[in-house]
């Protein structure tokens, strides 16, 4: 799931200084999972503006909706109906969301609450962690199924490097080191052979550096 | 026991203080009230198991909450008494709205309830 951080109020506050009227609009998919801009969510940002406003003395008025999806126009569309009432929308959803809510409404000003950090999973209830950063050419098949992407601070494709330690990364003392578990994982499978491959230099270009990518199915397009 | 404690203090009455989330505690402070406290089972007595350990924490992320929003966050805490304990519950009572006294009004309430607090603060 994209996983996110509810930005903090301070922050919020400051964006929606000049309004009176807003719209916060969450999100039901990755976003509410992982506990940052679901409907609960959404509850308690309006009533922490409602309260903090109320201490300026200032008025606000604030309708909570939470989306099926923020990335789907289907689902965006739904507010269409009542969007115009409202000065601004603070969208709770990942930023492929709220990018999505300010393009179907070009003359509304869609304001984020969220900071969106990373593809990942649960590890238990409340913390969640990174595994995937999309680079568009997987090689987890080599890898033991761990990515040296996502989860080497330095992404080497030949690792360990010399800041392994104890099964430790350098940077952070609490992450593992992903060739640490890569080699313990191979050697689970019985692929220990693998790791004497050398894993040649990455093409990013799937990556992000062919710029933004789109990804078409002509058999599902209706036009 | 025929225990009193100050009538101030109002019951909400749930099937136990894991029922207890953020957006009540927010909303109860949205409606004009100076303090909330969750009276909880004592620790290993929660007939739910954890119930009473989970508002304990959810309590910490209610006082992040306040202080974000520019509140003290000493008006929510989080206590534990046992359910034949009469005396205690009293005690706490007491104790709570003292403690809510000391902070004074509640800094979000709407100007005609500052009005009304005023009254009762000063009483």
């Amino acid at each position: 799931m994209i996983v996110g951080n509810r930005k903090p109020l301070e922050e919020i506050q400051e964006m929606i200084k000049p309004y009176k009227k807003i719209l916060i609009l969450g999100c039901r998919e990755c976003i509410t999972v992982c506990a940052a801009g679901g409907e609960r969510e959404v509850a308690v940002l309006a009533s922490e503006l409602k309260l903090s406003r109320t201490k300026e003395g200032r008025e606000i008025e604030i309708k909570e909706f939470t989306l099926e999806r923020q990335c789907d126009y289907e689902y965006i569309d739904q507010i269409k109906p009542f969007v115009d009432e409202y000065e601004a929308v603070v969208s709770m959803a990942c930023g492929a969301g709220i990018q999505y809510t300010a393009e179907r409404f070009p003359q509304k000003i869609v304001l984020p609450a969220i900071n969106t950090t990373f593809l990942g999973v649960t590890l238990e209830q409340g913390v969640w962690s990174e595994r995937c950063q999309g680079c568009g050419d997987c090689v987890l098949h080599l890898t033991g199924g761990i990515c040296p992407v996502a989860r080497c601070a330095k992404s080497l494709f030949n690792g360990p490097c010399g800041g392994s330690s104890n099964g430790k990364c350098e940077v952070n003392k609490d992450t593992d080191c992903a060739w640490q578990l890569i080699v313990d994982r191979l050697k689970t499978l019985g692929q220990l052979d693998r790791y004497e491959d050398i894993i040649p230099a990455k093409d990013w270009k799937p990556s992000r550096e062919g710029g933004p990518r789109v990804r078409i199915r002509e058999d599902l397009r209706l036009d | 026991m025929r225990l009193s404690y100050p009538t101030n203090v109002k019951i909400i009455k749930v099937p136990c203080t894991g029922r207890v989330d953020a957006v009540t505690v927010l909303k109860s402070f949205e409606s004009g009230v100076d303090g909330v406290y969750l009276a909880g089972c004592e620790i290993g007595d929660c007939h739910f198991i954890k119930g009473n350990i989970r508002a304990k924490k959810r309590v910490v992320y209610m006082k992040e909450l306040l202080k974000e929003v520019g509140l003290e966050p000493e008006r929510v805490e989080m206590y534990h008494i046992a359910t034949s304990d009469g005396p205690r519950f009293a005690q706490v009572a007491k104790e709570m709205t003292e403690k809510i006294r000391a902070l004074g009004p509640s800094p979000v309430r709407g100007p005609e309830k500052t009005e009304e607090a005023k009254e009762v603060f000063e009483a």
